[in-house]
């Protein structure tokens, strides 16, 4: 595709600093394409690697401990209502009632018309995780498709800001990145950005979802991560979710190249959140032992790291209880999600 | 020229697929005298885990199919057992060291005992449950449900009981609708893997029932301290430590069934052993 008129895009701090003044689109995309490409078969033979570290005992409870406090409980259905979204805070708040050792998870993730009920029902426990408090992230621009127009994409963030969201989770437009439109994407991550601003001035977190299911190629993940990270980014996440593929070891492993990158470049920490498809513990622990590889341990705090997830909380929660009495458990010692 | 034989590899059954144990280890079978006959696998705790998440997921379906379905099925496993009659007369022939005439009677032992307990899976609950007489117009009806998963170690004598024993053992507790994972034979447990090939030929549902070959001592303690499972068959428990298996049982409140010596002989308290009886209440008609 050629641009015959530099068309200017807005001025995100991040990109006008390692891009220049003049932000055009020609220079975005200049920059994107000229990334190096992934090595695929490398990737998937690292990530397959490092899937293969044995982590027992008191690594093992720790990393437990681990994924819950870095866990964004989420539910997004259809049929979610006040009631189960209440339920969910309550598990959020007290993940295992028997064990009263286990940590909170590090925020309850809804649609954006269910985060009145979530700030309700956390009431003084609403807070930064890093606290031992639960945040509320809501998803938001027309999840999961993001097919609205920007308008409404920003009333329904900023509806969710008001209504108390800590964290937004949007949606790239992938119809406008995979027809080689980045200004596109670029401005309305952007936009979407501001509309993060409270009215004192500070900004709710912002989490770009790159779908990478829907990306299909490594190479498109990376220009993808790179193009939310220039447009300020304080996340980059894989998946919605509703999508197959969603999450997996080798595209969470290729983002957090590009977070680390990222950091070596400006000193800057990126987020990452991996979501949909995790289920087993001992998956979780994989993608635990990729970040540590990566980007270093000091990314697994809620503010760097995040496992988007239903009933991985469920099973992690047997695995505890099996350190913890000996003996395996079984659904029955769990909720009923 | 002469042919080099092909061996087969005995694994485990877990989840109606054919794993290795996740160990890696196995043990060698051999005959009476020593020989060696063939590699099982060697189950570790973790199979036994995986065994009954497999069954757990198989509960649902299975206690959900009509029991007239459920006797189909049951019925089928005899037939395909009666077919493979020669392979299983060989393997227990050399593994208990018996003759073939004392191992074909073994094996339709074993075929009769699918077939009675086939018979009985819409039955037992006509006998086991009832019509009760209450003061009111209503219907009170205690109808009995399978328990859920069961844990059941097979009887473990070396000679007279390695196919007929599991037979013995599995078939009551998957009758009602239970799903199992089982213990066979440990000195002779080639025929209970040739017997989970026929199960998975025979319209038997995966994780109905599942066998880990290998040291029940090694594996018992795990099963029955296991939160998930509901019930605990220990048939041929009796030369080990069965009453610590007892007691760790009771801390998930499960269902124990006695050591017995020798075979349990068919019986209908064997069926019933595995249920839970739930009542309920409806309104009769006015009119």
């Amino acid at each position: 595709m050629t641009i015959d008129h530099p068309v200017a895009l807005a001025p995100a701090e991040r990109a006008v600093r390692l891009l220049g003044g003049d932000l055009t689109e020609k220079a975005l995309a200049l920059h994107l394409d000229g990334l190096a490409g992934v090595d695929a078969v490398g990737l998937e033979q690292r990530a397959a690697g490092l899937a293969t570290r044995s982590i027992k005992t008191s690594s093992k409870a720790w990393a437990l401990d681990t994924i819950i406090r870095t866990c964004d409980l989420t539910t997004l259905e259809g049929a979610d209502t006040p009631g189960k979204v209440r339920s969910l805070v309550a598990k959020a708040v007290t993940p295992d009632a028997t064990d009263p050792t286990t940590p909170r998870v590090a925020a309850v993730c809804v649609y954006g018309d269910m985060v009145p009920y979530v700030v309700e029902a956390l009431g003084s426990l609403h807070g930064d995780p890093d606290a031992g408090l639960v945040s509320v992230a809501a998803v938001a621009t027309a999840f999961p498709s993001g097919r609205a127009s920007l308008d409404i994409k920003l009333a329904d963030t900023r509806e969710a800001v008001a209504a108390g969201a800590d964290e937004i989770d949007m949606v790239i437009d992938r119809g406008a990145f995979l027809s080689g439109r980045y200004g596109l994407v670029f401005d309305q991550i952007v936009a979407v950005k501001e509309a993060c601003r409270r009215p004192d001035g500070t900004y709710a977190h912002l989490k770009v979802i790159l779908e990478t299911g829907e990306l299909v190629t490594y190479d498109n993940v990376k220009r993808a991560s790179w193009l939310a990270i220039l447009a300020g980014a304080d996340f980059i996440k894989t998946s919605t979710g509703k999508v197959s593929p969603a999450a997996t070891l080798p595209v969470t492993l290729l983002m957090l190249e590009v977070i680390r990158d990222w950091h070596r470049l400006t000193g800057e920490k990126v987020g990452m959140k991996p979501a949909g498809g995790i289920r087993a513990s001992k998956d979780a622990v994989r993608y635990l032992v990729t970040v540590a590889e990566t980007v270093g341990e000091e990314w697994l705090t809620p503010h760097l790291w995040r496992f988007g997830a239903s009933s991985l909380v469920n099973d992690v929660l047997l695995q505890r209880q099996k350190l913890r009495t000996g003996h395996y458990s079984g659904p029955d010692y769990v909720t009923v999600d | 020229m002469s042919r080099l034989a092909v061996p087969k590899t005995y694994k485990l059954y877990i989840g109606g697929n054919f794993p290795r144990s996740e160990s890696g280890r196995t043990y060698e079978v051999t005959t009476p005298a020593g020989d060696f006959v063939a590699n099982a696998a060697l189950a570790s705790r973790k199979d036994a885990r995986d065994a009954v998440v497999a069954a757990r997921a198989a509960v649902k379906g299975w206690a959900g199919a009509t029991a007239y379905n459920r006797g189909q099925v049951i019925y089928r496993i005899a037939e395909v057992l009666e077919g493979r009659r020669a392979q299983f007369v060989d393997e227990i022939s050399r593994t208990e060291g018996v003759t073939q005439a004392a191992a074909g009677a073994q094996v339709d032992a074993a075929i009769d005992v699918w077939v009675w307990y086939a018979g009985w899976a819409d039955k037992y609950a006509q006998v086991a449950g009832n019509g009760n007489p209450v003061a009111g117009p209503y219907f009170n009806l205690s109808v009995p449900e399978p328990t859920g998963v069961v844990a059941a170690i097979a009887p473990q004598q070396r000679v007279g009981m390695s196919l007929l024993g599991l037979a013995a053992v599995v078939a009551p507790i998957i009758v009602s609708g239970n799903a199992v994972v089982v213990v066979p034979n440990q000195q002779a447990p080639l025929s209970a893997i040739t017997l989970a090939e026929v199960l998975a030929t025979s319209d038997v549902p995966g994780g109905v029932i599942n066998v880990l070959t290998g040291s029940p001592v090694e594996m018992a303690p795990w099963l029955a301290a296991h939160a998930d499972v509901n019930a605990l068959d220990l048939a041929g428990a009796a030369d080990i430590e069965w009453v610590d298996l007892q007691l760790s049982a009771a801390e998930t409140l499960k269902r124990v069934l006695a050591p017995v010596s020798g075979v349990p002989a068919p019986a209908l308290e064997r069926i019933t052993a595995f249920t839970e009886t739930k009542t309920v209440w409806h309104t009769k008609s006015m009119l």
